[in-house]
């Protein structure tokens, strides 16, 4: 197991160009974190009581317990930074900005979701906020981010990508092409592994052979960094650095955070694969958002009575992401063949439609 | 007009849409260095420069799915792959991304990238190497499928492709592109979707693609000696389908023969014979004949290959067989 805040940068790169430091946040942008990640929890419990209750279809994988993964890494990013992940998207999304409301409305295949009710839970975009999807094959995701970042460093941006998969991930080839590719070529990318320990209901070490994970960045001469994904501070140390690394020399990364999901892989999952008692423990252990709520408290930027405050405007916000889910409309049935071509390239079509 | 190679009319589409637009980006394998596996990007490297042509390693879902990615970011990519039976191991990245993201983003994001590159048989390489894959990408909803047979159509739909917003696979045929015939000069942009007739005639319609075409033109000038007179109809783009151009040609000639490289199962032929029963039955005066790539894995030697492949001969027996 990686031990978690160990770093290591290629020494090719060291000394001289040490990045700019990670910025000091204020009391309440501290506050503003756990914000964010108390909003994701509290939209995720809705998201699965409006499973149960089969109002959201489909899959549904909750991201409760990596909250601070998310959270972090994307607070050190610029708004024009893209961020792009699988199919565990609610949580990214919701960091980056996006708002509840166009999410769940998503989840309910509502024509007011953020992709007009035709991606679902595994494909939430939106283009305006630099949040690329939503995948829904493991690792499907990783060459296009390494695209991304061409792009972006192709018209000189200064631009950067954040990638995000799970440790079930690593071991699909287009992973593999996608490092070499990041490595070959010096793009701006930063891939994530959030490794919850189980891909699905296999654990890792019955899943991937070469300890940690974040050594996968070895064989491609990429940094390679770990970062504990249940201390939210120590994930933006970490992702500053990869993040800076990108930006100030168009260097890639590997971040290996290491998490654990509290839910099954998805609404469906029976659990059977581990204990409850496994779970129990690590929520003991390092809950990440009570973990960083007690340092705040320590830190004196926050209050018992203002962390109610944050728990019932988080609440009401995904109560009120349901209620908009719920009343929006569905889509007319005659959008189902919109958005499949470009408008402007849209050959004429021949009526009736070919197959019918 | 000038008489040019198939290879040499698709170098002139890239070099131009390159010169007109810098978002436009050929990456692929031995396309820079090398100048090409079979010389299509010939000169491009010393013409561009190696920030826009782009030797990749052999890792076709890495660099397609970058491509995709690129083209999501407002690059236009042309992907080359040294042949479409490599796109295979890229499947993922063509069905699922290029093929998916604008309709699942709820039309967010356009992916303006052409995947190219040869295909085809007859040149003994074996299963592995010579597919006409066709009618796989055809099945996915928002590709736009091209399948040039002429230097002049090579030229004006690869610089269509490059411009459309929509992601195409354009699929050329190794057997092509030493071909050689006139392409006019200037700027050409033939128009995705449109077949052509490449030979009149009123007895019986061959419809064709890439380098089926060249069969089915071989086989009306045989057919012509016998005093039948075959219309042969190059489709050009699979996908959309020129359903007017089909059916027109139907109501002409009444009699169809389909001739196609790839695999009779599901192949493209399967759906214009379909398409042609269902909307011009009354047209027909005799069964649809489909003349294609036999069932079975593409063999080496060359005795068998022959066998499988759709030869004129095969093309002049169905006609007779349905004229009889």
């Amino acid at each position: 197991m990686a031990s978690s805040g160990a770093k290591k940068v290629r020494s090719k790169e060291k000394p001289g160009k040490s990045p700019a430091v990670l910025p000091t946040l204020t009391p309440s942008e501290r506050v503003d974190l756990l914000r964010k990640m108390v909003l994701i929890r509290r939209f995720e419990q809705k998201a699965a009581q409006a499973f149960m209750q089969a109002k959201i279809k489909g899959f549904c994988h909750l991201y409760i317990g990596q909250e601070a993964v998310a959270v972090g890494s994307i607070s050190t990013l610029s708004p024009t930074d893209a961020v792009i992940t699988a199919y565990r998207d609610h949580g990214h999304a919701l960091a980056r900005g996006m708002s509840s409301r166009e999410c769940m409305a998503e989840l309910f295949g509502k024509i007011t979701g953020c992709s007009r009710g035709k991606g679902g839970s595994m494909h939430f975009f939106n283009k305006e906020k630099h949040f690329h999807g939503g995948h829904g094959i493991v690792g499907g995701q990783t060459p296009l981010a390494a695209g991304i970042a061409f792009a972006q460093k192709y018209k000189g941006t200064g631009e950067v990508t954040v990638c995000y998969l799970g440790d079930g991930a690593v071991n699909q080839g287009a992973f593999h092409e996608s490092l070499n590719l990041a490595a070959l070529w010096k793009l701006p990318v930063i891939y994530v592994i959030e490794n919850n320990e189980y891909a699905m209901g296999t654990h890792q070490s019955r899943s991937s052979a070469g300890y940690p994970l974040v050594k996968r960045a070895d064989g491609y001469d990429m940094a390679g960094i770990t970062a504990n994904g249940n201390d939210v501070d120590d994930v933006r140390e970490k992702m500053w650095d990869a993040v800076q690394l990108a930006r100030t020399e168009s260097l890639p990364s590997l971040v290996e955070v290491k998490t654990y999901r509290y839910r099954g892989h998805s609404m469906s999952d029976p659990g059977n694969y581990r204990t409850k008692e496994e779970i129990a423990e690590r929520k003991k252990e390092s809950e990440p958002i009570s973990f960083f709520k007690e340092r705040l408290y320590k830190e004196k930027a926050l209050t018992e009575k203002e962390y109610e405050e944050i728990e019932r405007v988080a609440v009401a916000e995904a109560e009120d992401s349901i209620a908009f889910a719920e009343s929006s409309p569905e889509p007319e049935v005659a959008t189902v063949f919109e958005d499949i071509f470009a408008p402007e390239d849209q050959i004429a079509e021949f009526r009736p439609p070919i197959g019918s | 007009m000038a008489v040019i190679t198939m290879r040499e009319a698709l170098n002139q589409a890239l070099s131009e849409e390159m010169e007109r637009d810098e978002n436009v980006i050929l990456l692929g394998e031995e396309v820079a260095e090398y100048q090409g596996a079979y010389k299509v990007s010939s000169g491009l490297l010393q013409k561009f420069g190696s920030k826009r042509v782009l030797d990749t390693p052999i890792s076709e879902s890495g660099f397609a799915g970058l491509g995709v990615g690129a083209a999501m970011q407002g690059l236009r990519p042309v992907v080359e792959f040294m042949t479409w039976s490599f796109s295979m191991v890229a499947y993922d990245q063509i069905v699922n991304n290029a093929g998916a993201i604008r309709y699942m983003s709820g039309g967010q994001y356009s992916i303006p990238i052409v995947f190219r590159g040869s295909s085809g048989a007859g040149l003994q390489v074996g299963a592995t190497h010579s597919h006409t894959p066709e009618n796989w990408y055809a099945n996915v909803p928002a590709l736009t499928v091209i399948t040039p047979a002429f230097p002049d159509d090579a030229k004006g739909l690869l610089k269509s492709a490059i411009r459309s917003n929509n992601p195409v696979c354009f699929i050329e045929n190794e057997k092509l592109y030493g071909f050689k015939d006139e392409v006019p000069e200037g700027e050409i942009l033939t128009t995705i979707g449109q077949a052509r007739i490449r030979r009149p005639g009123d007895q019986v319609t061959l419809i064709a693609n890439s380098a089926s075409t060249h069969v089915a033109l071989a086989a009306a000038l045989q057919l012509e000696a016998d005093g039948i007179s075959a219309e042969v109809l190059d489709l050009r783009t699979i996908k959309p389908l020129d359903l007017p151009a089909i059916l027109g040609s139907v109501a002409k000639t009444n009699r169809v023969v389909i001739v196609e490289e790839n695999k009779p199962f599901a192949g493209w032929g399967a759906q214009v014979a379909y398409e042609i029963q269902h909307r011009s039955f009354d047209d027909l005066d005799a069964p649809i004949e489909r003349v294609t790539g036999l069932d079975t894995p593409q063999p080496y030697a060359r005795v068998l290959e022959q066998a499988v492949m759709p030869s004129a001969d095969r093309v002049i027996e169905a006609v007779k067989k349905i004229l009889a």
